[in-house]
Formats: C-alpha cells, structure tokens, sequence
C-alpha cells in the first residue's frame, strides 16, 4: 500500500494552560475526503492551521506526501492548498487577478499560467465574471473563486475550513458539487472541516469527531451512524453522541463576531 | 457511501521542490520576483481605486498653504539662505510619507481579520518577500504624494532642483522612508494585532516621529535632549536628504551617503523583525 497522504501522530497544540488540540492521530490515504467535526473551539481549525503550517504544533509531529509540516516546511507549502475559514480572496481585485498573482507566488510559468487561471475559472463556473472586481461576487461565487485560487497549483492536498459557512442551500450544494469534480478529475486529497452533519454525510468518505481537542470518534458516516443506535441515526445524533455536552457552548464571543462577520461579508 | 475509485491523474502535480539550477541565485531572485508579485498586487488595488491617492493630498496642501504660508511671514525659524516654505517643502513631503506608511498596519489587521493573511503564509512565499513586497507599495504610493508636492511647490514659487540625478535620488529617498515606516507599521500590528489599539498606538508614535525630525524646524533650536531624539529618527536622515536633493542648491546636514545608509540599514533590520514577527498574525 502507498504511503498515506496525511498522517500525524499525537499532535498537539497549546496556547497557555487550553489544550486546544490534544494527542490527534490520524491517517488519511491518497484521494479521500475527509471531515473533521465537531463544535465551536473543538480544535477543528487550530489543526487546519497546524497542517497548513500557520501554526507550529506544541508536542507531536504531522506529514503531507512523506513532509514533516514543520522541519520541511517549505515543501509542505508547495503541496497544499488551503482555504481558511474567513473570506480570503482580495474584494479589491478582480476574479481573474486574484488568480494570476497566486500563480505567480507558486512559480507556475507564464506560458501556462494564463491557461490554468482561465482553466480554474472555467472549472469553476466563473469565467463570465472573471473581469469583475470580487467585492462584486455573490458568496458563493467568492467561496469558489477561493477554492480555485487554492488549487490552481494542483495540490496534493486541499484544506478546505469549513467551506460553506454562510452561504444558501445552492450555493453550498454548487460548492459541493465542485469539491467532488476535483476529487473525480485529479484524484486530490481534501481535508475540510464542518459542523454540518449533513455536508460531511453528503460529502465525506470518512469523517472524525472531535471533542474538545481530543478525536472522539472516526469512521465512515455509515459505520458512525451503525455505532451509536439502530436504523434511521442521523450524523446529528452521532454528533450529539460524542460532543452533547458542549453543544450548546458556541465558542467565544470574538468567534462569534467573526463568524457573522464573515457571514455577512459571503452572505 | 462514495467509494474510493481509481482516479484519473493530472498530468502535472504540485511539484514539493522547486527546481533550483543555481541555487543560491535563483533563491535570491526567486525572492526578489515574489516581492514584486506583493507589490504589483497592492499596486492593482490602487489602480482599481486611486480616489485614495487625491484624498491624502489633502493634508500636505494645508500644512504647506496655511502653515507654511504663515511661518514664512513671521520669519521666526532661522532656515539659514533658504525661505522657511522651501525649508519645509522636502519636510513635507518627508511627512505625508510618514503619514500614508505608518498606518499600513491597520491594512495587515483588516487582512488578518479576513483571512487573506493565513492564504498567503500557507503559499511558499519567502516571509520577508511578504514583508517587503507591502513595504515597497507603500514607496509607490509615497511616489504619488511626492508628485503633488512637487506641484504645490511650483505653485508656492518654491526654487526645485530639476537635475534628472537628483529627481531619481528623491525617488529612491521617497520609497526607502515609506518602506521604513510602513514596516515598522506592520511590526506594529503584528505585535498588538486589533484595530482599536493599534489605532491608538499608530497616532500616538506619528506625532513623536514628525515633531522630534527636523521636518519642520532646524535640529539646532532644539532643546539638547531633543536633539539626541531626533538624531536616532530615521526621519531626520530621510528629511535631510530631501531637502539636499529638492531644492536648488540645497545642503545636506549629513550627506548623502549616511543618509542612504541609515535608511537602508533601519529599513532591513525591520523587514527582517518583520518576517519573523508576521507568521504570528495569523495565530
């Protein structure tokens, strides 16, 4: 069997006397999309930012594609893609030069370039709006410009953080829709996290449950659902299983802030 | 239940190392290409909204034709053979730098706050290109505000030096100070990283850079501990050196050379405290 395209052992992260993430081992093989769930502050994020290499781990150690995230940084980077949870495309530009200049930061030569970018936008669905300044764009068509932008240097491994946040039914079934050709066509790895049981039921092969820092399920939807209770569980129940007690909690208020902000801005 | 089925390989995957034929010269102009990629990118921006460019002549426009007008009247500054407005015209200039470059960090918290920061630190991007990159935008608008001034200043019948050797020398003096300051701006935020106090620190260092430089009075009325003040302001060297470059036979207190090698020493020691300090925005 090839090596698995994720794998961390015991990583942890803390800030202080918080344990936000503790001891997450995980595996993750070639071409598999993958959830992480669980509530606010359940330590979803601080890993996307540990294995996109924001955020130097405490203890433990991860790699991409046989990389160390920390000591092989660098080619961590060139690997992956990453779109972080909050709104990340540049409003102030438009479609298609917000991906021109992420493909001159990852050294795609000019002669392609030109076709990758009016390729992601086509992929996308966004080449009639590529000349439009993105402040300008529906939240659905920004979350996809992000995702295109994340991915025009064909990486290994894709982190989406929580990818549809914010945005209608459609336009979150459009997403969807997206991140599945992606998978289909280059055969990607995607790492996203959620709190929508019914994204990780639609989407993911395998999803893992997290609870305050600590994995406290893994397994495919199914075999989740088949864990807990008798035909007819929903992944809500599963959830409510492994995180019930803290469900309610919501994390901070300056999440909270950015959230609706973000929200706001995608909505 | 989707299941893992064989997949159809693009022809060309991210490749984990780029190739480097000559290594350490294709890293350093792999680094200087990424600066200009951040720049050009901040130079976009403004081009879709150059509105920005004709506000900030404001500012200048008043403290030359009000301040200027009124100090030049009552002669109480001793400038030496130059008029008080052709004294204060490169100190000018040396201010709306400062004040465009020193509040760039409020743009690094609205980018933290959106996320575009976290995009750009998880793409191989040399740290320090990121920092520099922004840095020299802030030249490129500086250049924009040198151009109005050196408007009002024919305007005010103030005597420029036109020598195509010393226009390029304010250029170069121009973009090295905003650089400074829009870098010491940016360690700013990355040190208290909310808009609310950053406001209050970003107006609280401006003023105490402006007035304790030699911007609009001579360094030698000052009170002696003043003077000490001013000498370690890079402002002090950025002022001097457009005030020898602007004006028609205009003097250098300290001359070129030092003024150039105190702006760009300051200038890269900050980047480098910046490209250390600017990952940890993003926690």
């Amino acid at each position: 069997m090839a090596a698995p395209m994720l794998e961390t052992r015991a990583l942890t992260r803390r800030f202080g006397s918080l344990t936000a993430v503790d001891r997450f081992t995980l595996t993750v093989p070639e071409g598999e999309i993958f959830g992480l769930l669980g509530p606010n502050g359940a330590g979803k994020t601080t890993t996307l930012k540990m294995l996109t290499t924001l955020l130097p781990p405490t203890s433990g150690e991860a790699r991409i594609a046989g990389h160390d995230i920390v000591r092989q940084a660098g080619e961590v980077r060139r690997l992956i893609g990453y779109v972080p949870q909050m709104l990340s495309a540049d409003g102030t530009l438009s479609g298609y030069e917000n991906l021109d200049i992420f493909g001159k930061l990852y050294d795609i030569p000019r002669r392609e370039r030109g076709k990758r970018v009016s390729d992601a936008l086509e992929f996308m669905g966004l080449a009639d709006s590529s000349n439009k300044l993105v402040r300008d764009y529906s939240g659905g068509m920004i979350r996809r410009l992000e995702v295109a932008q994340s991915f025009l240097h064909h990486p290994r491994v894709l982190f989406l953080d929580e990818p549809t946040t914010g945005l209608d039914p459609t336009a979150r079934r459009v997403v969807w829709e997206h991140v599945q050709r992606l998978r289909e066509e280059f055969g990607t790895t995607i790492i996203l996290t959620t709190h929508l049981m019914e994204e990780a039921d639609h989407l993911c092969h395998r999803v893992a449950i997290m609870h305050l820092g600590k994995m406290a399920a893994i397994g495919t939807p199914s075999e989740l659902k088949a864990s807990i209770g008798p035909q007819g569980t929903t992944l809500d129940d599963v959830f409510i299983h492994y995180a019930g007690a803290t469900l309610e909690s919501g994390g901070t208020y300056r999440e909270t802030v950015r959230t609706r902000r973000t929200a706001h801005r995608v909505g | 239940m989707k299941q893992l089925e064989q997949d159809v390989r693009p022809t060309v995957w991210a490749e984990p190392i780029q190739k480097k034929p000559f290594g350490f010269l294709s890293a350093i102009l792999g680094f200087i290409s990424k600066t200009l990629v951040i720049a050009e990118l901040e130079i976009r921006k403004l081009r879709h909204d150059p509105t920005e460019l004709l506000t900030r002549a404001v500012q200048p426009a008043l403290w030359l034709l009000i301040f200027g007008e009124v100090f030049t009247r009552i002669r109480a500054i001793p400038t030496g053979s130059v008029s008080y407005i052709e004294f204060m015209t490169p100190g000018i200039l040396a201010q709306s730098v400062l004040f465009v470059s020193i509040f760039y960090g409020i743009a690094i918290i609205w980018e933290r706050d959106l996320g575009i920061v976290h995009k750009f630190l998880a793409t191989p991007t040399p740290r320090a290109a990121l920092v520099l990159g922004k840095a020299l935008s802030a030249g490129v608008r500086s250049l924009a505000q040198a151009a109005i001034i050196y408007v009002l200043a024919v305007l005010l019948a103030v005597h420029m030096n036109w020598d195509p050797l010393a226009l390029l020398g304010v250029i170069v003096i121009a973009v090295l100070g905003a650089a400074f300051f829009a870098t010491f701006s940016l360690i700013i935020a990355c040190l208290v990283k909310t808009r609310e106090r950053f406001m209050g620190i970003g107006q609280v260092m401006t003023m105490p850079l402006f007035f304790a430089s030699n911007a609009i009075y001579p360094i030698s009325i000052m009170p002696s501990w003043l003077q000490v003040v001013s000498r370690v302001n890079p402002l002090t060297y950025e002022v001097d050196a457009l005030r020898g470059l602007m004006l028609a036979g205009g003097q250098m207190t300290y001359g070129f050379g030092i003024d150039f090698l105190v702006l760009t020493a300051a200038t890269t020691i900050l980047v480098l405290i910046g490209s250390a300090l600017y990952p940890r925005v993003a926690v």
